[in-house]
């Protein structure tokens, strides 16, 4: 028993003590790995612009909310921050076009979230852009164009940094 | 992290496993729980259930948030000691149903930048140290001061905060079990309901005190908490606590998430936001006498209610029933724990004129909680600020009108 003991204590500090779990598939963790991060190296292939997207808006998404995304507030436009009284909607606290991409991707249509094909996906994400004027109705988003899509708020957003640390004390005005 | 088990349980169960690596050089995944039937015995004896007298129940807070959300609110003004019982912990999400997963067919896979990407059976996850700790959760816009009769109860203003003991084995030990490397600094994490919601968490917090539960006062987490897994992330703010956990992606930035950029960010008056917040500042509310209800006549009273912080502990709750002119301590009961909601008591007697009743909580770090003005001054705002803010901590002052009446008196 000291012998096994001995092996737990070197197993702790090295990784794998237990080794309980088994090894996906590169293919298992290609399918559940959705999640697209700023920079949208993970985005798939395919393409969409305005005019597409103004088709499958009338299709999946026009019953929820409403003609020209006014039904839900998708079309409140994307008030400036930056001033002393900054209004908080959805919209235009989104600091890149990937945010809406992943959401739309993941939980739209909201009766079959995931159902939504790339090509579909490109298309709506650049119709509400448009409809929010972010972009021009020639816009055409795919892999590439979407991550270089800068949503008007970008620059009032605080750089994201790992400023928490354990038993450190918050900063004057953290919160409320 | 201490647990609650000895270090003997501790001893035998970590020889136990290594053991049979020695022995047969993998482990098997072998049940954890009692065998059971494929569902529920039906007969209200097999599983009890509250008086039919009693009207202990969650509201709703209405058409306060858009269609396909809940948000159901703790009766914090009916309940006792520290514990939410799990049927009226609060609900506040963003999905179109709750999931039905059956545990068996339920995977955690971790991927990303880590050495061995592993997925994990909930038998499997189960085999791990076991850690029960009583912790708080509250939804980062739990509190945001509401106006009108809403405003009057103390279910409705504050009730998105609950307490659960939580069981389940420690993020850290999972990480470390896939080892994470070196670049890596936040982990995203993803839960299986329809949206699949996802939430962006630091790696050193994630490497510290964050519990991937399975049990919840002691039983499985129910359905609407998380079934059957769960992260409960303590002292922060309850969005980052994912339910129905089913994929912990190590990476080196954020996802920025729809949840955790659009919908949650925090805008601050010198035209900023914040796409992230994290920690609970220090609060306290009195949930009796509270707003709406009546006191039948001037005679003793116990003042009582609930204090937490998301720096651990809470050190001192004060009363004050002379609306903040004066105050003194607080009864705390025992044991206070870390990250948990902390009963107080105060024993006090009405003489029939009118009052207004606050209380005000100091944390481990010294953080004392404002009042509306104070938080204000600190923000540079005018209170109304407020009225769509987040995390908002500030002190409760509820008024006791001459014919018992009580209303909310922060404004």
């Amino acid at each position: 028993m000291t012998i096994v003991l001995g092996v737990c204590a070197t197993a702790l500090a090295q990784g794998p003590t237990y080794r309980f779990g088994t090894a996906p598939s590169q293919d298992e963790i290609k399918a559940r790995d959705t999640a697209i991060s700023p920079a949208g190296r993970e985005l798939p292939p395919g393409r969409g612009g305005v005019k597409e997207g103004a088709t499958v808006y009338a299709q999946k998404c026009l019953a929820c909310h409403g003609p020209d995304g006014t039904g839900t507030k998708l079309h409140r436009g994307l008030i400036p921050l930056g001033n002393s009284k900054p209004v908080k909607i959805p919209g235009s606290l989104v600091p890149y076009a990937t945010t809406v991409w992943d959401f739309i991707n993941r939980a739209m249509p909201s009766t079959k979230p995931g159902s939504l094909t790339p090509d579909e996906v490109y298309a709506v994400t650049a119709y509400v852009l448009f409809l929010n004027d972010v972009i021009e109705e020639s816009t055409v988003l795919d892999a590439k164009t979407l991550p270089e899509v800068k949503m008007p708020n970008r620059d009032n957003f605080l750089a994201v940094e790992i400023d928490w640390k354990p038993g450190q004390r918050r900063p004057l005005g953290n919160y409320p | 992290m201490g647990s609650h088990h000895s270090d003997r349980r501790q001893f035998l169960t970590e020889s136990a496993a290594l053991a049979s690596l020695a022995a047969v050089g993998a482990v098997q995944s072998v049940s954890a729980q009692t065998p059971q039937a494929d569902a529920r015995l039906k007969d209200p004896l097999a599983y009890g259930q509250p008086s039919r007298f009693d009207n202990t129940v969650r509201k709703s807070l209405g058409n306060a948030t858009p269609i396909n959300d809940t948000a159901l609110t703790t009766p914090l003004q009916d309940l006792d000691g520290i514990i939410t019982p799990s049927g009226l912990h609060f609900l506040m999400d963003h999905i179109n149903g709750i999931p039905e997963i059956d545990p068996k067919e339920h995977r955690l896979l971790v991927h990303g930048m880590v050495d061995r990407p592993l997925t994990f059976t909930m038998d499997e996850i189960k085999r791990f140290p076991s850690v029960s700790k009583v912790y708080f959760l509250e939804c980062n816009a739990n509190s945001r001061p509401l106006r009108g009769p809403n405003g009057d109860s103390v279910q409705l203003v504050h009730g998105r905060t609950s307490c659960s003991e939580w069981t389940g084995v420690l993020l850290s030990v999972l990480l470390k079990e896939c080892g994470v490397q070196r670049d890596a600094q936040w982990i995203i994490a993803e839960g299986n309901e329809a949206n699949k919601y996802t939430m962006s968490i630091p790696l050193v917090k994630s490497m510290d005190d964050i519990l991937v539960a399975y049990a919840q006062n002691g039983e499985p987490v129910r359905p609407q908490n998380g079934y059957p897994l769960r992260l409960v992330v303590p002292g922060w703010e309850a969005i980052r606590s994912v339910k129905w956990l089913s994929r912990i992606a190590v990476v080196d930035t954020p996802a920025m998430s729809w949840h955790e950029a659009g919908n949650n960010a925090d805008t601050r008056p010198d035209g900023k936001a914040l796409g992230f917040r994290f920690e609970l500042g220090p609060k306290s509310i009195i949930t009796r006498p509270s707003g709406g209800q009546r006191l039948p006549g001037r005679g003793f009273y116990e003042i009582t209610g609930l204090a937490w912080t998301g720096a651990g502990l809470v050190t001192k709750v004060e009363v004050s029933v002379d609306g903040g002119k004066t105050y003194k301590d607080a009864q705390l009961q025992e044991p206070v724990h870390r990250f948990a909601h902390t009963r107080f008591r105060f024993a006090w007697e009405w003489n029939g004129d009118e009052v207004v009743l606050q209380s005000r909580c100091t944390d481990e770090k010294g953080e004392v909680q404002p009042t509306i003005a104070e938080a204000a001054k600190i923000l540079g705002v005018t209170p109304d600020y407020f009225l769509q803010a987040d995390h908002f901590n500030g002190i409760q002052p509820w008024r006791i009108n001459r014919d018992g009446s009580i209303q909310n008196a922060l404004f």
